[in-house]
C-alpha cells in the first residue's frame, strides 16, 4: 500500500485513464462471457455491462459499471454514470442469478448515478431504491469489486451484497470530493483537502469496517489469476452457507453501521 | 433559476403595497412566488394560492396528524465520533431549532383509532439529512413494527445522506431498505409521505420503497440537485421537472394529498388495508 500518498492522489490514480477497463476485467477474470442487454422496460444502458459467465469452473451473473476508455465511448456510457434503465438491467439480472442459483459478481467503477433530467423523469431515486432492497435479500452469494472509483448511492446500489472489495487505487465516497468541497467551503479546487478529511482511501475504508478486502491492482486481462482465485474461493464459502444464514449474515453487515 | 415574466410587474406592485405593511405579516411562497397575508396560510401552513405546504418541524406534523403520540429513542442522537467542531456547531443549532436530537422524529401513533409506527423527518434538524442516528432511529422503528405487526408510515424530508458523516450516513441506506425488506417480507403496509424536499440518498431508498406513495402538493422530490444538473449535464431542467405533480404524472408515485386532509386519508387508507398482515 502506498501509505506515503496523499488522499487525493488516491482520488486521481482511481480516476486514472490508463485504469482496466470493467470488460478487460471480465474477459481476465472469467471466460465465454454471454452478454445480456435491457432492462425489459424501457431500455438499454451501456453504462452497465451485464451478463453470464464462467468464473474458476463456476457459473456466475457479473454485472458492471463501466465508464468509456474513449470520448466516444464515454457519451455512449456516459462517463460510468448509470441511468434508470440501467439499474433496472442490474437487478433484472440479480434476479435471475437467484432464479438460476447463480453467485452475482459486481465490478464498479462510477462516479456515481447520472444526473440528467431523463434519468429524474425514468425515477432514478425509485431504480436505485429498488436494487438496494433486491440485492440486500438475494438468496445467492454477491460480492462487489470497487475497481476505481465508487461514487455515492450510484454505487451502494451494487455494492450492497455480502461482501465489498476495493482495488488498491480506489476509492469509495459519500460524494465526491470536489462536491465536498463545494459544499462545505463554496470552492471545488480544496478537493484535496476535502479528500483529506473524506476517509475514503481503502485504507481507511478497510480500518472503518466498510470493506473486507483491499485488493492488488490488475492492470491487464493477464494479471487477473489471483483476483479470480480470491473471488472463486470466497464464493465457495458464502455458497457453502445455509440460505437463510447468508441473508441474515449479509443484512447484519449493514445494520452494524 | 430562470425568471419568470409575469415577475416584473407584480413585484412593483406588491413593493409599494409592502411598503406599508409589517414584514411580518407577508409571505411569498417559494413555488408560485405569490405573496400572501401569512394569516392566509392558516394552521396547516398552505399557499392560497398554489397549495404548496411550507415546511413544518417534525412536532407540528405530530400535532397535526396524530390522537396520541409516544415517541422511541428519543434520546438517539450524533455519536461522539463525529468530532469536527464545524459540524458539532451546526447539531447544537439544530437541536435548539427543532427540540430533537437528531433529523427524525419516530414513535407509536394513533392516528384515526388505527396504531402504526410513525417517522417524520425534519427539513429543519440540519435539512433532515441522513445521519447514521437517523438512520438507527428509522431502522428501530421498522424492526420494532415488524415484531409487533404494525403498519409504518414515514414522512420523509431531507437533503440526503449526511456527507459530515461520510460513508457511515451512506451505509444508512442499506441499513434502512434491509429493515424495509423485512417488514414487507412480514406482509405489513409501509406508507411514504414525500414532503418537501426530499431528495438524494433518501429518495434513492426508504422514501421510494413505501408500497404507497404519497406527496404534498408541488413539494420537490428527486435524486439529482437542480444546480448539480446543470453544471454536469449543461442542461436547464424545466421548472417542474421534480415537483410531485410531475412524479405522479410519470407513474412514480400514488397520490398528492394536500396538508388539510392528509390526516383523513391516511386514516382511511389504514383502515382499508388494515395496515397488512393478519392484525385486522
Ligand atoms: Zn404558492
Amino acid at each position: 500500500m502506498a501509505e506515503n500518498q496523499s488522499a487525493y492522489d488516491q482520488v486521481l490514480a482511481a480516476r486514472a485513464t490508463d485504469k482496466i477497463s470493467i470488460q478487460r476485467l471480465i474477459a481476465g477474470l472469467t471466460t465465454d462471457f454471454f452478454e445480456l442487454h435491457g432492462d425489459r422496460q424501457a431500455g438499454d444502458d451501456e453504462a452497465v455491462i451485464t451478463g453470464v459467465a464462467m468464473l474458476a469452473g463456476q457459473t456466475v451473473m457479473t454485472i458492471g459499471i463501466q465508464k468509456g476508455t474513449s470520448t466516444m465511448e464515454n457519451q455512449a456510457r456516459h462517463f460510468g454514470c448509470a441511468t434508470p434503465a440501467g439499474y433496472r438491467k442490474a437487478r433484472r439480472v440479480m434476479r435471475l442469478a437467484e432464479q438460476l442459483g447463480y453467485p452475482v459478481l459486481a465490478l464498479i467503477n462510477t462516479p456515481g448515478a447520472y444526473p440528467g433530467v431523463d434519468a429524474e423523469y425514468a425515477g432514478q431515486g425509485r431504480a436505485i431504491a429498488d436494487c438496494l432492497l433486491t440485492g440486500l435479500q438475494l438468496k445467492v452469494p454477491f460480492i462487489s469489486v470497487i475497481v476505481g472509483e465508487g461514487g455515492s448511492g450510484g454505487a451502494l446500489a451494487l455494492a450492497c451484497g455480502d461482501q465489498v472489495w476495493l482495488f488498491e487505487h480506489s476509492t469509495y465516497s459519500i460524494l465526491s470530493p470536489e462536491g465536498y468541497a463545494t459544499i462545505l467551503w463554496k470552492h471545488a479546487n480544496k478537493a484535496p483537502q476535502a479528500a483529506a478529511k473524506m476517509r475514503l482511501t481503502p485504507a481507511e475504508l478497510l480500518a472503518d469496517g466498510m470493506v473486507e478486502r483491499i485488493v492488488p491492482e490488475v492492470k491487464t486481462a493477464a494479471d487477473c489469476n489471483k483476483l479470480q482465485q480470491a473471488l472463486s474461493q470466497a464464493f465457495q464459502g458464502l455458497a457453502a452457507k445455509p440460505v437463510t444464514e447468508l441473508v441474515a449474515e449479509r443484512q447484519a453487515r449493514y445494520r452494524q453501521f | 433559476m430562470p425568471k419568470r415574466k409575469f415577475q416584473a410587474p407584480t413585484e412593483q406592485q406588491l413593493s409599494v403595497r409592502r411598503d406599508q405593511i409589517p414584514d411580518e405579516l407577508l409571505t411569498q411562497c417559494p413555488v408560485c412566488q405569490k405573496t400572501c397575508y401569512t394569516q392566509e396560510l392558516t394552521e396547516w401552513q398552505v399557499c392560497p394560492h398554489c397549495g404548496y405546504g411550507f415546511r413544518l418541524t417534525a412536532w407540528t406534523r405530530v400535532a397535526q396528524l396524530t390522537d396520541d403520540f409516544q415517541e422511541l429513542d428519543a434520546e438517539l442522537t450524533i455519536p461522539e465520533r463525529f468530532a469536527d467542531a464545524a459540524y458539532r456547531a451546526k447539531i447544537t443549532q439544530a437541536k435548539a431549532a427543532t427540540k430533537l436530537k437528531e433529523s427524525v422524529l419516530t414513535g407509536l401513533a394513533k392516528l384515526e383509532d388505527e396504531t402504526v409506527g410513525l417517522g417524520v423527518m425534519d427539513p429543519y434538524f440540519m435539512m433532515g439529512s441522513l445521519g447514521s442516528a437517523t438512520g438507527e432511529k428509522i431502522t428501530r422503528l421498522f424492526d420494532r413494527c415488524t415484531a409487533q405487526k404494525l403498519p409504518v408510515i414515514l414522512l420523509t424530508a431531507s437533503g440526503g445522506a449526511r456527507m459530515q458523516e461520510g460513508m457511515s450516513a451512506l451505509m444508512q441506506m442499506a441499513k434502512v431498505s434491509a429493515a424495509v425488506a423485512k417488514h414487507r417480507n412480514a406482509g405489513l403496509l409501509y406508507i411514504t409521505v414525500l414532503t418537501d424536499p426530499t431528495t438524494g440518498g433518501v429518495t434513492a431508498s426508504f422514501a421510494m420503497q413505501g408500497d404507497i406513495i404519497l406527496s404534498e402538493p408541488k413539494a420537490l422530490i428527486g435524486f439529482a440537485g437542480r444546480r448539480v444538473i446543470e453544471q454536469t449535464i449543461q442542461q436547464t431542467p424545466p421548472v417542474d421537472f421534480q415537483r410531485a405533480e410531475t412524479l405522479l404524472k410519470n407513474g412514480w408515485i400514488d397520490q398528492v394529498v394536500p396538508r388539510p386532509v392528509l390526516k383523513a386519508t391516511l386514516g382511511r387508507l389504514l383502515r382499508l388495508t388494515s395496515g397488512g398482515g393478519d392484525n385486522g
